[in-house]
């Protein structure tokens, strides 16, 4: 494991060595106290750290913007897998190896038909590779820089029980779409004669995008309604920003809009369900793309101590932030939750140059919804990951406004002993939630806190559509909420028309 | 350690390996450095007639035929023969033979097809101290225009005839080049055998157009707007050219006739493959345009490490070993059977193999098997094409395996015969000669 060269280590003794040093503290050893640590030895110390360091024990909370140079933020929140050169896509799209029934586009779950786009690249022909991603996945570009494609495509690829390497499937499918941006979206796909149909989407997210372009595509006019100022939805506001670098997912949203026939109403908040019944009123059919919008708390002692956020709203803040630099971190960040909006906080805390960062998990590492490459990508940033602690106490500083450290509680028995890790800033990463007043009195069947729905949307109430998160089955993937986009806009053109 | 010592038609080199006549041999500067990287020897590039000199294009001179990520599979070219002074490329050969003795150094030649032309020009190549000559009768693009190149090697009578004056106006070893641009190679052969060559050398180069812009709609490479066909070579043209050297060998009139294999040798596999099919050395070219005169050192060190593990003490030992072969459709063994086998565990699952099978050939590779991806061969449909080893991306998974005398074959039902049987005799056979 490496250390990433521009990131900041802490100074001093390796991290674990100073908890256990610390008499606040209560951990049983480090052989039981299953933490999972960077490498902490190589370390490069800042001016600003090391001064924090040397003037003894902190006495207040330490959250402040600036810890790393302007610069410095900069590149560390620029793409982390850059495009590739056409050479590289070249070379790389020769290891494909055309397979007959290709496991990869089975493993998809827009079932893009990757062997086809991989051969166009070969071919130079990078229109046709970007029509054939595109027009199984309009959202091809997010989906080649945020999906796990370690555990979809790219781990069946056959290259991977050749060469113990899979083709860089997300990468090559970054290439091509990327290829293509510069042209009008009407360059690859034709809209279809208006139907005059109209139709509502709530939510501006990947399902409502995905799924108002396919309906916009065949020839009905949509509106996508979003509560927030932009449109994208999680691809605006919930990646992280080196993932989708240089306002891509602005740039994405306006390419597909360009298909003709979207509007879209910003500042528009699902609120109460009489609302979707003016929505239904108005419009020939209704899709819900409305994410999970409610950010859960954990319901324990100490938690509206100034410090304690979600994760989300972290996130959201800094993909909004013109001046990343400007933007507040806590010198010490404990992030609680094992799924990759946990990593992507973590690493971004980290990136904009907090000083130690802890990724703690409730369960063992086989639970965590992070991929195997995400939670190698924290370590490398230099976040600790912890398993099986749980939270039991945001504990304040002596002012009693301020966060000073979290308490854990072990969930596997190794230990009736708690863990206390000092923290500046405590992320709730712990999932969200679909709001389920506003849904109130709709006549939606709600599964699991999530809106049930058949395989094409359908939630049984007509006319009334709904996919992503929102919609209850699903693993929370950008890539799932776009085909339950692309299905429900094709049930939804069968219904419209009559076919 | 083999020992790699080399003597084709009289004429010694420390390896078989020579650059062929073509522009890494056009001075004494390349070949100098040729000699430094260990090549066993050279054919200069062609020289022409005294006279005006030599005039080229001005635009590109090389195509090639590449796989996306820009590996070389085919070359072509229309660079004329030396444009540079004769007198000069004649002193040069000279000081370069003088530099290297124990190194072949042969002279390709190309004058008008006169006996005066000829008999000018042979004295003054045997005074520079060179081994040999090569009669260039197979540059297909410019000379052949003029009358020269392709176009003598097209006409036997002509190959015949210039053999002929070279023996009689000069002592050096003769070799003539043979171009691969006619229908039947035994015939070039045979005419040059009767004008008294020394050996042949083959193939030279493959008439070939690279493509076309599809910008500009223009052929390419093309020059000022306008192409003209090349001489293609490298790699892809070395099975021709494989065929055309056992087609000698075999042929009554030319066998022993000395062979100097030539087309696509890039490593000692390839050398390998024109010496068991009879030729005495191989020359080389497009390998050394791609990646310079130092590839010498591997060929010459993988085929000494072949023939170390073979046993090999020289060229010798297995030169024309894989002639006998080598023969036509009729004598092959009709009840000789073989069956792809597919190794499992090495794999990998792209199913190439069943696609290929399935569309193109004889349905007798699976798909799945208990609901599962999984590629197996159908025995009872299998015909031993040996297609599916060829398309498969894994070395050594899929094999055809020859069945055992008395084995039943599961597509035919019968059981192999122990006897070979060929079409000579086949019931099928109309023209079967039948028993007394």
């Amino acid at each position: 494991m490496v250390m990433h060269p521009d990131t900041p280590s802490a100074p001093g003794p390796p991290m674990e060595q100073r908890f256990m040093s610390s008499d606040t503290l209560s951990v049983t050893s480090s052989a039981t106290s299953s933490v999972t640590s960077p490498v902490t030895s190589s370390v490069t110390s800042s001016p600003t750290s090391a001064a924090a360091a040397a003037s003894g024990p902190q006495t207040g909370s330490d959250i402040r913007p600036g810890r790393r140079s302007a610069a410095q933020i900069a590149e560390a929140l620029s793409d982390s897998a850059p495009r590739l050169t056409a050479t590289q896509a070249l070379v790389e799209a020769e290891r494909c190896l055309y397979c007959f029934d290709a496991p990869c586009m089975h493993a998809c779950p827009t079932g893009i038909d990757v062997p086809s786009f991989i051969r166009r690249i070969a071919d130079h022909n990078l229109r046709g590779a970007a029509r054939a991603i595109l027009s199984a996945n309009p959202l091809g570009g997010t989906c080649a820089r945020a999906c796990p494609t370690e555990v979809l495509c790219e781990q069946v690829c056959v290259k991977v029980a050749q060469e113990d390497r899979p083709v860089a499937i997300g990468r090559l499918q970054r290439f091509a779409t990327d290829a293509v941006m510069d042209q009008p979206v009407t360059a690859l796909f034709t809209r279809a004669a208006p139907t005059g149909k109209r139709v509502a989407v709530v939510g501006a997210g990947p399902a409502g995008l995905t799924c108002a372009f396919e309906l916009a595509k065949r020839g009905h006019s949509v509106v996508i309604h979003d509560a927030l100022q932009r449109g994208g939805g999680l691809n605006e506001y919930g990646l992280a920003s080196y993932k989708m670098a240089g306002g891509f997912a602005q740039a994405e949203m306006q390419w597909l809009m360009g298909i003709g026939g979207i509007s879209l109403q910003t500042g528009w908040r699902l609120m109460v369900a009489p609302q979707l019944d003016m929505l239904r009123d108005a419009f020939d059919a209704v899709f819900l793309g409305l994410g999970l919008a409610r950010t859960p708390r954990l319901g324990i002692a100490g938690e509206d101590l100034a410090g304690v956020r979600d994760a989300v709203s972290f996130i959201a803040e800094l993909r909004q932030a013109v001046s990343p630099a400007a933007l507040p971190v806590g010198r010490r960040v404990v992030v609680i939750g094992g799924g990759m909006t946990a990593v992507d906080a973590a690493v971004q805390s980290r990136l904009l140059g907090a000083e130690e960062v802890h990724l703690v998990y409730r369960r063992g590492p086989a639970q965590m919804s992070a991929s195997g490459d995400e939670i190698e990508w924290a370590l490398k940033n230099g976040v600790h990951i912890h398993h099986h602690l749980a939270p039991v106490e945001f504990i304040a500083h002596a002012d009693g406004q301020a966060l000073q450290a979290v308490r854990f509680a072990r969930t596997d028995g190794t230990s009736a002993e708690d863990v206390t890790l000092p923290a500046d800033t405590a992320l709730r990463a712990i999932g969200q939630q679909l709001d389920l007043m506003a849904l109130e009195g709709s006549g939606l069947r709600i599964e699991g806190g999530r809106i049930q729905a058949d395989a094409e949307g359908g939630t049984g109430v007509p006319g009334l559509y709904v996919g992503g998160d929102a919609r209850a089955g699903g693993r929370d993937l950008t890539v799932e909420a776009v085909e339950d986009g692309k299905r429900a806009a094709i049930a939804m053109h069968a219904e419209l028309t009559g076919r | 350690m083999a020992d790699l010592r080399n003597t084709f038609a009289g004429i010694r080199s420390p390896n078989p390996f020579w650059l062929a006549s073509a522009p890494p041999t056009d001075k004494a500067y390349n070949i100098h450095r040729a000699f430094e990287a260990g090549w066993g020897g050279v054919v200069w590039k062609t020289l022409g007639e005294d006279g005006p000199p030599i005039v080229n294009v001005n635009g590109p001179r090389y195509g090639a035929l590449l796989t996306p990520d820009r590996r070389l599979l085919g070359f072509n070219n229309i660079e004329l023969i030396t444009d540079r002074p004769l007198q000069l490329n004649l002193d040069e050969v000279r000081e370069v033979k003088r530099a290297w003795p124990d190194r072949a150094v042969v002279v390709s030649l190309m004058v008008p097809c006169t006996e005066a032309a000829w008999k000018a020009i042979l004295p003054r190549v045997e005074d520079t101290g060179a081994d040999g000559v090569e009669l260039n009768f197979g540059c297909p693009h410019g000379m052949s225009e003029r009358g020269m190149g392709a176009a003598v090697g097209q006409v036997p009578e002509y190959i015949e005839m210039v053999t002929r004056w070279c023996k009689q106006y000069s002592r050096m070893p003769v070799i003539v080049k043979l171009t691969p641009n006619i229908t039947d190679i035994r015939v070039p052969a045979a005419a040059a055998k009767r004008g008294g060559a020394d050996a042949v050398s083959l193939i030279n180069t493959i008439t070939s157009i690279m493509g076309v812009d599809p910008a500009t709609l223009t052929m390419s490479p093309s020059t000022g707007g306008r192409g003209s066909h090349g001489g293609y070579c490298g790699p892809a043209v070395k099975p021709i050219a494989l065929n055309m050297v056992a087609a000698i060998g075999r042929a009554p009139e030319t066998a022993g006739l000395p062979i100097s294999g030539i087309g696509g040798v890039g490593n000692w596999r390839d050398a390998l493959d024109y010496i068991a099919l009879g030729a005495g050395n191989v020359q080389v070219c497009t390998a050394a345009m791609v990646y310079g005169f130092k590839i010498v050192q591997e060929m010459v060190d993988g085929l000494s490490d072949y023939m170390d593990s073979m046993g090999f003490a020289t060229t010798a030992d297995f030169q024309g070993r894989a002639l006998p072969t080598v023969t036509e459709w009729q004598h092959l063994n009709l009840n000789a059977v073989s069956k792809a086998v597919i190794a499992q565990d090495l794999c990998i699952g792209c199913g190439r193999c069943h696609i290929a099978c399935e569309d193109t050939s004889h349905q007798a590779i699976t798909a799945t098997k208990d609901g599962k991806r999984h590629f197996e061969v159908i025995e009872a449909e299998c015909v031993g094409c040996n297609l599916c080893v060829v398309v498969c991306p894994v070395p050594e998974c899929i094999t055809l395996r020859t069945l055992d005398a008395g084995e039943v074959d599961a597509r035919t039902r019968q059981p192999v015969a122990a006897e070979a049987a060929d079409w000579t005799g086949h019931p099928n056979n109309p023209m079967r000669a039948l028993p007394a």
